[in-house]
């Protein structure tokens, strides 16, 4: 029998109108449809969701964690980004 | 009544959030459509005149804390027009409405900086007022603009705080420095006060948008909240507001205040302020401007597919 390996999808679930999707793992099938239906089985057994989204892993490009730090090194010197760099006096500082 | 309107009224009064792929009324859809785009093209416009400051900052500290500020606003309209985009328009067309008049930004923006001290004044008042605005809308019924206002609020927090301690440094510096201030908060305080739009009485949209819970207080609620906080925090530093009838009402436990130049407003929102016609010439020229960028790119995109199918 020929060994065949399906592609591999990416799961992400919507756990309540509002929210996020949030990624929750993956599976293997032969298309999107395919996809949802198992992601349905493998995922939502107990309503952890309303809404599913399928993606094929091959269609994600991601960054590099050892690109970390040309990532994100130009924003540690950057305090002023943050509410917490301006010292306010105590009368008005619930801005 | 169908049923998937009745599914539509359900969720609204459930409390839940309509999601792109869900039906909705197509009057519904209009409106949260504008206004998403009436926000994002506000954020984009906003950005002119604080821009005009950055090489004029006083200290590298202020010039630095600026160009993060705008760099930050340029990134709320992206956010704003993406969570516009799931409704099925493209960006482009947003722009072209823009730049066709059709599609308007807060009015607030077509005055102009012309001190130092605005700078600080746009960023205590006129974030203050848009931030007010926007933590109530974080509870809008369309959840990719909910989503997107939750994020703005979070990022937004240093742009009010920043504003008001620049604003502080003048007040209590020399004479000049805290009458330049004083000028600066008698020119931005009632066009601050008229970006929360007409009173509840005269708005056009409020009633409908209200039952759609895409907002979620009032016009003059929200404006009384903002006066509230604001009036304080000029009296902190010795600034005062430019309102004589401006006094505590001790029963209502809230600020009276005086009458609104509402005529001021509509000449504004009617394309007659003093900077329409520049804030929108600019956006069409750096639009024009950046179009030999974007010709560049899809001719590199072009080229490397091709050299990925040989």
């Amino acid at each position: 029998m020929k060994q065949q390996s399906l592609p591999l999808f990416e799961i992400f679930i919507r756990s309540k109108r509002g929210l996020d999707h949030r990624h929750v793992g993956s599976l293997h099938a032969e298309d999107h449809e395919q996809a949802l239906e198992y992601a349905r089985d493998v995922y939502l057994r107990r309503s952890e969701g309303v809404s599913i989204w399928v993606v094929r892993s091959s269609d994600i490009t991601a960054s590099q964690e050892s690109d970390v730090a040309s990532f994100y090194d130009p924003m540690d010197d950057k305090p002023y980004r943050h509410a917490t760099h301006y010292k306010l006096p105590k009368e008005v500082d619930n801005m | 009544m169908d049923s998937l309107q009745a599914s539509f009224d359900e969720k609204i009064a459930n409390e839940q959030r309509i999601e792109p792929k869900d039906w909705m009324p197509d009057a519904f859809r209009k409106t949260v459509l504008r206004q998403m785009s009436q926000h994002a093209h506000s954020e984009v416009i906003g950005m002119q005149p604080e821009g005009n400051w950055i090489t004029r900052a006083p200290t590298l500290h202020r010039k630095v804390i600026l160009l993060a500020k705008i760099q930050d606003e340029g990134g709320h309209g992206l956010y704003l027009y993406s969570a516009a985009e799931t409704l099925g328009t493209s960006r482009e067309e947003m722009v072209q409405a823009l730049h066709d008049g059709k599609a308007k930004y807060a009015s607030i923006f077509n005055y102009p900086a012309l001190t130092w001290a605005d700078i600080g004044m746009i960023g205590w008042l006129v974030d203050g007022a848009a931030i007010v605005n926007q933590v109530s809308l974080q509870r809008t019924s369309y959840g990719p603009y909910s989503r997107a206002m939750i994020r703005i609020c979070k990022e937004e927090s240093f742009h009010q705080r920043q504003g008001y301690e620049a604003t502080m440094v003048l007040a209590r510096g020399s004479a000049e420095q805290k009458a330049m201030a004083q000028d600066a908060l008698d020119r931005w305080w009632w066009p601050a006060l008229m970006m929360f739009g007409p009173h509840d009485t005269d708005s056009a949209h409020t009633g409908q948008s209200m039952k759609w819970k895409l907002k979620r207080e009032s016009n003059d609620v929200l404006r009384q909240r903002f006066v509230d906080q604001t009036v304080p925090q000029a009296e902190f530093i010795g600034l005062k507001i430019p309102d004589p009838e401006l006094r505590w009402n001790e029963d209502r436990g809230s600020y009276d205040f005086g009458p609104i130049d509402w005529d001021e407003f509509m000449r504004v929102i009617a394309g007659d302020g003093p900077c329409n016609r520049q804030r929108l010439a600019h956006h069409v020229r750096a639009q024009q401007d950046g179009q030999w960028v974007r010709d560049a790119m899809h001719a590199y995109e072009t080229k490397r597919q091709a050299r990925e199918v040989a």
